[in-house]
């Protein structure tokens, strides 16, 4: 070793040591901005040193400074650029966004390789430059589907279209044929050219068949695909800062995707598989309420009866975040605080688009944090409660769940049915993703709103504010 | 096996065991910017933008640097600042601000 790479080996450690205690630091809210700047010191770091080596080495080319000095500001502009301007309640598919660019560039960097390797690549080597294009390809294509399914510009609903099935093993044997070809006989751009473009498919077909609700889970998922898509470029160039954070954010990724499907109770596999053409999760008991009764109520009624109320608890579910009411809920828990009414946000931990999402959306329209109460703590307030106020939430209030024999059997839910009364607003009486019709709506203690998330609070806002300013 | 690959498995597996272990128990709350935080770290690819610049000696290559440096750069970018903004809304102080609008 000379000087310049134990320097080298030496600083990637660091900031490796960055990435770890980083992540580390921000499972705790306390210490979770700390701990983001750290990994960010870690990036830094390894940036400045990689520069320092193909400074020394003095091998680049005029074109190659360009490129790169190019493709840096672009990027950074655009990557800032959007990381600032965007609105709270579309950080999901900006985060898609981000993990499908991480994606691109790994399957660049393996595709680089390569072509750079003129039929010597030994078999160490071309096994995880291969890995990296088609981990690559497949993360850049999915989370850019994954990404319009979530802002709404790729339809939500699982799409399919005849003989899908076929194709998908058609495209699978492509990847799986391309990547022989590649390891056994190096040096043929065609069979590089088909590994990206099959991957690329690959991708799509993941993704398109799956609903939009099982987004979130999909991405987390895609984002431990770009980790290991990252970890194999770290293998292509003998760089360890890239297999450490790689397989760090790999590891990462599938701890996260498997708690996410757990909070669904659904299996990952499932998840998946119902996007290739089974699609069981669709034709499960198309709502079965043949003259369910339920009491419907107004605004007026409503603003009456949490003017009147002690404990107030707030259940905010996906209708309230795709409706970006989260201001009107501030705004009309503000308005019953101020008169002295308790209120609390009871958060399920799959509410809103992305697990957490709910939070991040509370907390951006300043929602005092020791009003949100997860899962365990709420659930132990329910039967102090006089209204609970169920916007958008179907699912994850469901009573049924704690019942068996049916899909969502097992999930853990808010226990709202526990509460004096529920008022639930919603748009209609369909059932949430899962398919599963919700007996709460018609108990006796329970009366609907059907409404917007967004009208509806303003509306309920307005005649609160009657009979509490009385 | 060569040594340096040996050496890389190493690192790989014993990373893949630290990550479980960093990540498993996260409370719910911050799986959104758990998520995003682990999204900009694997932006640390950018690194491998560099590295291909160095090699890169042709038209061709010099556009697959340009493309890998250009989403690297968006991943780590982005990455961070996103998920800056979404831990400085848990960091904050809900009673200074509702002084702050009185």
């Amino acid at each position: 070793m000379t000087g310049l790479t134990t320097t080298a080996s030496l600083i990637y450690l660091i900031s490796a040591f960055c990435y770890v205690i980083g992540v580390h630091l921000m499972r705790s809210p306390k210490t979770a901005k700390k701990g983001n700047g750290l990994s960010f010191v870690g990036m830094i770091l390894a940036v400045i040193m990689i520069l320092i080596e193909i400074l020394v080495s003095g091998r680049v080319q005029v074109g190659a400074w360009i490129a790169l000095a190019a493709g840096l500001a672009l990027g950074i502009f655009y990557g800032f650029s959007k990381a600032k301007r965007v609105p709270m309640t579309d950080v999901p598919q900006l985060v898609s966004l981000f993990n499908a660019v991480g994606g691109g560039a790994a399957a660049a960097i393996g595709a680089f390789d390569y072509m750079t390797a003129n039929g010597h690549l030994p078999l160490v080597l071309s096994i995880p430059v291969v890995l990296d294009i088609v981990i690559g390809g497949i993360t850049f294509s999915g989370s850019l589907i994954a990404t319009g399914k979530l802002s709404g510009k790729v339809s939500g609903k699982p799409i399919t279209f005849p003989g899908s099935k076929f194709v998908n093993i058609l495209v699978v044997i492509a990847i799986v044929a391309a990547a022989i070809l590649m390891i056994t006989q190096v040096d043929n751009s065609w069979y590089l050219v088909l590994a990206l473009l099959a991957s690329l498919a690959f991708g799509l077909l993941m993704t398109l068949p799956i609903g939009g609700a099982d987004m979130p889970v999909v991405v987390s998922l895609l984002n431990a695909f770009t980790g290991l898509a990252v970890a194999f470029a770290g293998f292509v160039i003998n760089n360890q800062v890239l297999i450490i954070a790689g397989a760090l954010v790999g590891a990462a990724g599938t701890i996260l995707t498997l708690q996410m499907a757990d909070a669904m109770n659904r299996s990952v596999a499932n998840i998946l598989a119902g996007g290739f053409g089974t699609d069981d999760s669709q034709s499960v008991s198309p709502a079965g309420q043949t003259d369910v009764k339920v009491v419907e109520t107004s605004a007026d009624d409503i603003g009456l009866q949490l003017a009147y109320a002690h404990n107030v608890m707030i259940v905010p579910g996906y209708g309230l975040a795709a409706a970006q009411a989260q201001h009107e809920v501030a705004e009309l828990a503000k308005l019953l605080t101020d008169n002295g009414i308790n209120v609390d946000y009871a958060i399920h931990p799959v509410a809103g688009r992305m697990p957490g999402h709910m939070n991040v959306l509370l907390a951006d329209v300043n929602v005092p944090y020791d009003q949100l109460k997860q899962l365990d703590e709420a659930n132990s307030m329910f039967e102090n409660t006089d209204v609970s106020l169920v916007i958008g939430a179907n699912d994850v209030t469901n009573p049924l769940a704690r019942e068996s024999g049916n899909d969502i059997s097992g999930m853990p839910i808010l226990d709202v049915d526990k509460s004096k009364s529920v008022v639930v607003i919603k748009r209609s009486m369909s059932s949430g993703y899962a398919g599963v019709p919700n007996p709460l709506f018609s108990l006796p203690n329970t009366k609907m709103f059907f409404s917007d998330a967004k009208k509806g609070l303003q509306d309920i806002i307005a005649s609160s504010k009657e009979y509490i300013n009385q | 096996m060569s040594e340096e690959l040996y050496a890389n498995l190493a690192i790989f597996v014993l990373s893949l065991l630290v990550g479980f272990e960093v990540m498993s128990k996260i409370p719910s709350t911050l799986q959104t910017p758990m998520m995003s935080g682990a999204n900009a770290i694997h932006g640390v690819v950018v690194v491998g933008a560099f590295a291909i610049a160095a090699e890169a000696n042709n038209w061709l290559l010099y556009v697959l640097t340009f493309f890998a440096a250009l989403f690297a750069a968006i991943n780590v970018a982005g990455g961070y600042t996103v998920t800056d903004r979404m831990l400085g809304m848990f960091d904050r102080k809900p009673a200074k601000k509702e002084e702050d609008k009185k």
